[in-house]
């Protein structure tokens, strides 16, 4: 199915969250909503389920206008952040909940919690109490809940947000995985960059209630919109002049041999190791090295590929509104 | 639990140990020894099995055990109806003054059953005041707390987004109702429901103003038969009766609690009502309070009524002597605020080491304590009586017996109220004071007192507006040269003529005041606390 939302406005107790959003999402297509906390992705995404009534605007399912169906009619699937389980129901009757209030026999809803169960790889869960599960099966189960009515649109808030490390990373590839098989059109909400790149075909960036960037990863990291995507991206070679700033991308920084600069700091992340340098002339530098880190101190020679030098305008606050108003306004919604 | 287990001093574990034996010894002596008294004058006549049959079976024991039951269902239905809307707009929304309305809608609950009945006989008109009809209203005008106070926080404990995700799942409002709302209430629904039960199923005073000759529960029954006929073998008997209905109810709503704590609870921040239900949440609000103010402003505008038109007579009539009263009634006032001190002391000294051991985990005591609670007052009263009218405890015509009986009923709402806070106390505070360099008296006295410091005191407020208004347990054992509050508006409310019931109300008002304002204080006290 296909969605979108057109200059989308959303107030909450008489402060704006959201502010003229625009975005299409194309049937089967994937969209990561990425942004820091308070800037409005949970509300965008609870206006797409029908949850939050928008202060103006339209969202269309389909082409059609679907802005004033209530949620339960809307076939929307969500997945909450930390699962809202039903307590009181096992894990079975909480994946059966949505064939059950749709009208369908028994049996029919018997075979989509078994599917939906397999989906997610936790068959033999459903007579569980949902109370004694992990938090990474309750994400699990929270997901096969959503999928049992067989919705076309499923939204995902920040699913992996209360997981940790290599579970997070599993429970992403799954989900990946699931995606591409299911062929369904996703919006998923998360403030990680690296969940964002590997689980949306495009990246929308939120940021204080407005889209600041929309692209696919491999654009959004090549032409950041302005030094305020590049730095939230995790770029960190950002220098402003004026209303332009340079950003010089950490992997266009090759470091060897030689003189000109001196390592401050190295710090292996994987494979690679994220080395900041200063050059003789004061800049201090990101590079990224393959190999062993070098020593805090060492003399090091650096060359920059003109290749990985973009020149970005400057996001300025102060343009567009008060952020920290903005900012601590969007606080309170989340 | 206790991680510094090990490491207790000698000291400490005596210490320990008192939190223990103190609540125990005092229960023993003054709960279970009344308990046995009773016992043993219903099923024990010179030395042998004697089951009072008779009395049992008797088509008006029947009668009046039916009566209890029935209008302790019906109340307790009726309650639930009228708590649900505003349990419903206190716990999904948040407004401004809702703490506020909060505040009053549990002062019904101390106000004093004589209090509340007598406010009954003043807001409806003569020929109704009477009637069952009297006695529900009154029953549902005090419940109505209880309600609102168990379902209320359950409800607004509850997860939202439960909502949220059986909306996004196909469910409509009517089904989110029926399928979510009803089951995730159930516990709290049922739990509400066994507590209002019990208070009305041994309401007394309420029975005793409002019933008048035609209604009698097994508790007004009680004490007709022991304090009025003097036939205690009957009373006795019937109390054997009251004794297993209750001990089956406050089994059966101790299961139910305990299914409580169970589910997931997870509140967030109540958003203020969205515009189509703000309308219902001020409706249900303003209703709600206006019918909850009618009682009470009955009551202050009868007790202003004179023959000629409105004035203070009947409150200057206080201080006049009276063949009601071997003293004046101001003495009354002055008599029930120096009981509800002793009592108030009596159930600290109790109630706070039993609350520190159940904080600890001792459940065996935090069910042993709360018994009192579901033993009726006017069955305490009654074994009083029996218990301590001979050697080695004949304490009966002493005066430490009235606050010693009020203190028992108030000691469990001591208990209650103070150990959630003294769970909730975080163990990393005193051991941070103490890697800081305190001593365990600074400690104590830095840190932990403080912590606990507005709790005791609403504790303490709670306790002293129970005694103030304690009826049912009082009436037995009261000396008639001390007379209290509660005791002698009942006496008023008996005699003939217009000046009786007026100097009643006037009587009635002044407690309600003491009780209000003791209640109001430990309620914003303890809406400040520390959650």
């Amino acid at each position: 199915m296909r969605l979108a939302l057109e200059h989308v406005d959303v107030e909450l107790e008489g402060s704006p969250i959201v502010h003229d959003v625009s975005l299409e999402v194309a049937s089967g297509e994937r969209l990561a909503l990425l942004g820091p906390s308070g800037a409005g992705k949970s509300t965008l995404l609870r206006v797409v389920a029908g949850l939050e009534r928008p202060t103006a605007g339209r969202v269309l399912v389909d082409g059609a206008d679907v802005t004033r169906t209530p949620a339960h009619r809307r076939g929307i699937g969500l997945v909450f952040q930390d699962a809202a389980l039903f307590p009181h129901r096992t894990v079975a009757e909480n994946v059966g909940f949505g064939p059950k209030v749709a009208g369908l026999p028994r049996d029919e809803g018997a075979t989509r919690v078994a599917d939906a169960l397999a989906l997610v790889g936790l068959e033999h869960a459903g007579g569980r109490d949902p109370t004694t599960l992990s938090g990474g099966e309750a994400q699990r189960i929270a997901l096969a809940r959503a999928l049992a009515p067989r919705p076309g649109i499923l939204l995902l808030d920040e699913p992996l947000g209360a997981l940790d490390g290599p579970l997070r990373l599993r429970l992403q590839e799954d989900l990946r995985a699931l995606f591409e098989r299911l062929a369904l059109t996703v919006v998923h909400v998360t403030h990680d960059v690296g969940e964002a790149f590997a689980l949306g075909d495009r990246v929308a960036i939120l940021r204080e209630g407005r889209v600041a960037q929309l692209a696919r990863p491999d654009d959004l990291w090549a032409r950041p919109a302005d030094d305020w995507v590049a730095r939230f991206l995790g770029m960190r070679n950002v220098a402003r002049d004026g209303d332009r700033a340079t950003v010089t991308r950490p992997e266009a920084v090759h470091v060897r041999p030689g003189s000109g600069a001196t390592v401050l700091a190295a710090d292996r992340d994987g494979p690679v190791v994220r080395v900041r340098i200063r050059r003789d002339d004061g800049v201090e530098l990101d590079a990224v090295l393959l190999g062993d880190a070098p020593e805090p101190g060492t003399t090091v020679g650096v060359a920059i590929d003109p290749a990985g030098i973009i020149q970005v305008p400057v996001w300025d606050a102060s343009i567009r509104g008060t952020r920290a108003e903005a900012t601590s306004q969007g606080a309170k919604s989340e | 639990m206790d991680r510094r287990r090990g490491a207790l001093t000698p000291s400490q574990r005596v210490a320990r140990a008192a939190t223990v034996a103190v609540p125990v010894a005092f229960l023993a002596v003054f709960f279970a020894w009344p308990l046995v008294a009773i016992l043993r004058r219903s099923l024990v006549t010179d030395g042998t099995l004697d089951v009072p049959w008779d009395v049992l079976t008797a088509a008006s024991t029947r009668e009046i055990a039916w009566f209890t039951l029935w209008q302790a269902t019906v109340s307790t239905l009726l309650t639930l109806l009228a708590g649900l809307p505003l349990a419903w707009a206190l716990s999904r929304f948040s407004f401004r003054g809702r703490g506020l309305v909060e505040a009053l809608v549990l002062v019904p609950f101390v106000l004093p059953t004589v209090v509340v009945a007598t406010a009954f006989v003043a807001l409806l008109p003569d020929g109704v005041e009477h009637t069952v009809w009297a006695i529900l209203l009154a029953h549902v005008f005090f419940n109505v707390a209880v309600v609102v106070r168990i379902v209320g926080s359950y409800w607004a404990a509850l997860d939202r987004r439960l909502w949220d995700a059986a909306a996004t799942l196909g469910a409509g409002p009517a089904q989110r109702q029926l399928r979510l709302t009803l089951p995730l209430l159930a516990p709290a629904l049922a739990s509400a429901a066994s507590i209002a039960f019990l208070f009305c199923f041994t309401s007394f005073g309420v029975i005793l103003v409002l019933g008048g000759i035609h209604y009698a529960t097994l508790e007004t029954e009680i004490y007709n038969q022991a304090a009025r006929l003097f036939d205690l073998r009957t009373a006795a008997a019937l109390a054997l009766i009251q004794l297993a209905a209750v001990a089956a109810v406050v089994t059966v709503s101790g299961v139910l609690e305990r299914r409580l704590g169970g589910g997931r609870r997870r509140g967030g921040r109540a958003p203020r009502p969205a515009r189509g239900q703000r309308l219902a949440v001020v409706a249900v609000v303003g209703v709600s309070l206006g019918l909850l103010a009618l009682p009470p402003t009955a009551l202050v505008v009868r007790s202003l009524q004179v023959a000629d038109g409105y004035g203070l007579r009947h409150f200057a009539s206080l201080f006049d002597t009276t063949p009601a009263l071997l003293v004046t009634p101001w003495h009354a006032v002055v008599n029930s605020l120096l009981f509800a001190t002793a009592a108030t002391a009596i159930a600290l000294g109790v109630g706070v080491p039993a609350a520190l051991a159940i904080a600890r985990g001792s459940r065996g005591l935090d069910v042993t304590l709360m018994l009192p609670l579901g033993a009726s007052a006017a069955m305490l009263g009654f074994g009083f009586l029996l218990a301590f009218g001979d050697p080695p405890l004949d304490i009966r015509s002493s005066l430490v017996i009235v606050p010693l009986a009020q203190a028992l009923v108030a000691t469990p709402f001591v208990v209650r109220s103070l150990v959630p806070a003294l769970r909730a106390r975080d163990p990393r505070l005193p051991e941070a004071a103490a890697a800081l360099g305190a001593t365990p008296a600074q400690v104590r006295r830095e840190i932990e007192l403080p912590l606990v410091a507005r709790p005791l005191a609403v504790a303490a407020g709670l306790a002293f507006a129970v005694a103030l208004g304690e009826f049912g347990a009082t009436v037995f054992v009261f000396r008639a040269d001390w007379p209290t509050v509660p005791v002698a508006i009942v006496r008023f409310l008996g005699r003939p003529g217009e000046d009786n019931v007026g100097t009643a109300m006037a009587l009635c008002v002044v407690l309600m005041a003491l009780v209000t304002v003791v209640a109001l204080v430990s309620q914003r006290a303890l809406g400040r606390g520390a959650r």
